[in-house]
């Protein structure tokens, strides 16, 4: 057994109101910079719906992820080194810009500087790329918002996969829901085994998987290999970037920027402790079925003396141990088995967890009776249909869905009888397998989620990695290679690099005169 | 033998490497972030799987045919081919990868300077080096017709002679060598090591981090703290 942890993230769908205040926060911390406009680190997507870029879920078409081979062994779906390397010069499975969207701004010093004119003045958009006029935006990061675009586009989304779909572009069968979405820093990611620079690493104290800058070659061989499509080139630094975890902040021990904004508060992150010996067999299940529940038991229990004393031994410090103990990821994952991997099918083994959201029972007001279980609502007759939300979170598999979804509802059927009719009726909690004490801790952590309760990040020990203190001092922080001089003071670059922290294109300041 | 011609073939090329040497190590030790092929597929992928693979498979094999054809001493080769032969299939093989690479080149061009978005975000040195390989490659080909005149490999002796007397040291020599050649095979050579003066300062430093020991890696790599 090889111990490691990792802080994970879980996110409650059924609280998410697609405010997009995460992907906000994200861009204007990380991805702000020319190059990277198109590039959405965290992104709220409307499902049902192609997404961003177009069609990411569609593996046939973009090749991410793995798959097994008739042998048992796993491989890239672009394919085995030799083919990633053949594919070196023009690789076949690359998205384009326009399958993002083109990054745009609008004149808005037009509105300063208009002339008087019969008709009020506009800000016209103008390419973000090329700095030309753009007459029409086409599409952008979330043009399916609340479901945008005609139904007949959205019926692509590969979560439809054995739905009978088309009633639901019928206006009384409607559905949707909000995926806000970000790398899933996952145990066996694709988009390091097809570096072929081997840039793209996992850290080995918290899991979050980086791209080396200086040593990434913009071989762009990881994009394709991402199933989520999560990894973005920046065309003007020529490599590729991705979330990186809001690592300097999961450090010192706070939550990520999308998780600390979240105005829904449906993020939690905590540390999940994890058999790394197993990565390998469990991401060659044979059954995608399997994928989750083998998934979840790679994550070993913080409270077991031996997996402590194990933990101990692997030099994973004691605060990394209490925060598993106290890890809202566990309780929501395997304590409660309410988080599900986005497409585990993928064999990525992603670690950013997904509650699925309850929705209205369809044909309620119609009928003027809701279909019961027992003393549950029937989940099939949710609105959203439970075979969507199993192509999306377990590989098709709608038990574990159905499960995460009656525990959600029996924990409001006890709390509502609790407080509404003043009685304690266990009955709901009981069809489900829930215990009174952990249908409490769910009310406590999905219904008040404290801020406490939501992030328990242990902070780095910079002190064990850092052999020399004295060195450090007056570092630079976050730079773009170059040491801290950010390519020069001149505007002149000896080795022909465009400036990273210049905008080119589009200024971003203007001055006018007064 | 002309002082100018010293210069040139004899002073020039140690120059050019100790340029290419010492540049390219200072970018990798003070700016390895501007170390990267460049794409730009993604701004624009059309006809890149053709473009760009007939560019990139003819220059490889063009290179490694200088490279071998240039610095395989003629004592070595003489045992199995005659400097004849050599030269003929110099000029077969040379001729058929230097045109796969010159019609990939010329559609590369053509895309870095319509496509809007691809020609926006090109540095001049993109733009540049293109035109500066266009015209090597034209050289090259244009050396080839030269070679037809004479089919017995004493030019291509005589070149051999340079560039194996320039790596072995021997300046004086060397640019002796190459005098009587005709004027476009000095072209090209001249532009040749001109290559080396401005791969540091291109996106031309790519050609060395070909990522071949991807092959012998496993697929995930974890760091350690620390």
């Amino acid at each position: 057994m090889k111990i490691r942890s990792q802080v994970a993230m879980v996110l409650n769908l059924d609280k998410c109101i697609g405010c997009h205040t995460c992907s906000v926060t994200c861009k204007n911390v990380w991805t702000s910079r020319e190059g990277m406009e198109y590039a959405w680190f965290n992104n709220v997507e409307t499902k049902p719906g192609i997404g961003y870029p177009k069609e990411w879920e569609n593996q046939e078409k973009w090749k991410g992820g793995w798959v097994r081979e008739a042998d048992g062994s796993i491989r890239p779906r672009i394919g085995g080194k030799f083919r990633v390397l053949a594919n070196i010069f023009a690789n076949p499975d690359l998205p384009e810009i326009d399958d993002y969207y083109e990054p745009f701004d609008f004149d808005y010093q037009h509105l300063h500087t208009a002339p008087e004119v019969p008709h009020q003045p506009v800000a016209r958009p103008r390419s973000a790329i090329t700095g030309q006029r753009m007459e029409k935006i086409e599409w952008g990061p979330n043009w399916e918002e609340i479901l945008g675009t005609e139904f007949e586009k959205r019926r692509k989304d590969k979560n439809f996969d054995a739905v009978q779909a088309d009633i639901y572009g019928q206006y009384e069968n409607t559905f949707m829901m909000y995926l806000p979405r970000l790398c899933e820093h996952c145990l066996n990611p694709t988009c390091a085994a097809s570096c072929p620079s081997g840039a793209i690493y996992k850290r080995e104290e918290d899991g979050i998987v980086l791209i080396d800058q200086d040593k990434c070659r913009g071989w762009r061989m990881c994009i394709s290999g991402c199933p989520y499509k999560k990894i973005y080139y920046n065309w003007k630094s020529g490599k590729s970037e991705k979330c990186i975890f809001c690592y300097p902040r999961i450090e010192a021990g706070m939550p990520t920027i999308c998780s600390e904004t979240c105005v829904g508060r449906i993020r939690y992150l905590g540390v999940l402790l994890y058999d790394a010996d197993k990565i390998h067999e469990v991401a060659s299940t044979p059954n995608e079925h399997d994928l989750y529940p083998k998934q979840l038991e790679m994550f070993l229990d913080p409270n077991d003396p031996e997996v402590i004393a194990a933990a101990r031994k692997a030099g994973i410090p004691d605060s990394v141990i209490s925060a598993a103990q106290k890890s809202p990821v566990y309780k929501l994952a395997v304590d409660w088995k309410l988080a599900l991997p986005l497409h585990p099918e993928y064999r990525t083994l992603p670690m950013v967890w997904y509650v699925p959201p309850l929705s209205p029972i369809q044909n309620a007001a119609e009928s003027g009776k809701i279909g019961m279980n027992g003393v549950l609502p029937d989940v099939d007759s949710l609105r959203i249909p439970v075979r969507y939300l199993a192509n999306l979170l377990t590989a098709g598999d709608e038990e574990p869905v159905k499960l995460a979804l009656k525990r959600l509802l029996a924990m409001r059927v006890y709390k509502r009888a609790q407080h509404v009719e003043g009685v304690e009726d266990l009955r709901a909690l009981e069809d489900v397998g829930l215990s009174k004490a952990q249908a409490e801790e769910m009310y406590r952590y999905l219904a008040i989620a404290d801020y406490e309760d939501r992030f328990v990040i242990p902070t780095a020990h910079r002190e064990e990695s850092m052999t020399d203190a004295f060195a450090e001092r007056n570092g630079c922080g976050f730079s773009f290679g170059d040491g801290c001089s950010h390519g020069g003071e001149s505007s002149l670059n000896m080795f022909g690099g465009k400036k990273q922290n210049r905008r080119d294109v589009l200024k971003t300041v203007q001055v006018w005169e007064e | 033998m002309s002082s100018f011609n010293f210069l040139i073939f004899g002073v020039y090329p140690y120059i050019a490497l100790a340029i290419c040497l010492i540049g390219s190590w200072a970018r990798f030790d003070l700016s390895q972030y501007t170390w990267r092929a460049g794409s730009s597929q993604m701004l624009d992928g059309k006809d890149m799987r053709v473009a760009s693979n007939l560019f990139h498979v003819g220059i490889i094999f063009i290179l490694a045919g200088h490279f071998v054809g240039l610095l395989t001493p003629e004592a070595v080769y003489h045992g199995f081919i005659s400097s004849g032969a050599k030269q003929v299939l110099a000029m077969v093989s040379g001729g058929f990868f230097g045109i796969l690479c010159l019609v990939g080149l010329v559609m590369l061009i053509k895309r870095r300077l319509n496509n809007p978005r691809v020609r926006a975000t090109s540095s001049t040195s993109d733009i540049m080096i293109l035109f500066v390989l266009l015209v090597q490659l034209i050289l090259g080909l244009l050396t080839i017709v030269a070679s037809t005149q004479h089919l017995d490999g004493s030019v291509m002796v005589m070149l051999g002679n340079w560039a194996q007397s320039i790596v072995t040291l021997q300046p004086v020599k060397a640019a002796s060598a190459i005098e009587p050649v005709g004027l476009v095979y000095k072209l090209h050579v001249f532009l040749g090591v001109t290559l080396f003066v401005l791969f540091p300062f291109t996106r031309l430093v790519h050609i060395v981090s070909a990522p071949v020991w991807y092959l012998g890696r496993r697929y995930q790599i974890v760091r350690q703290k620390g």
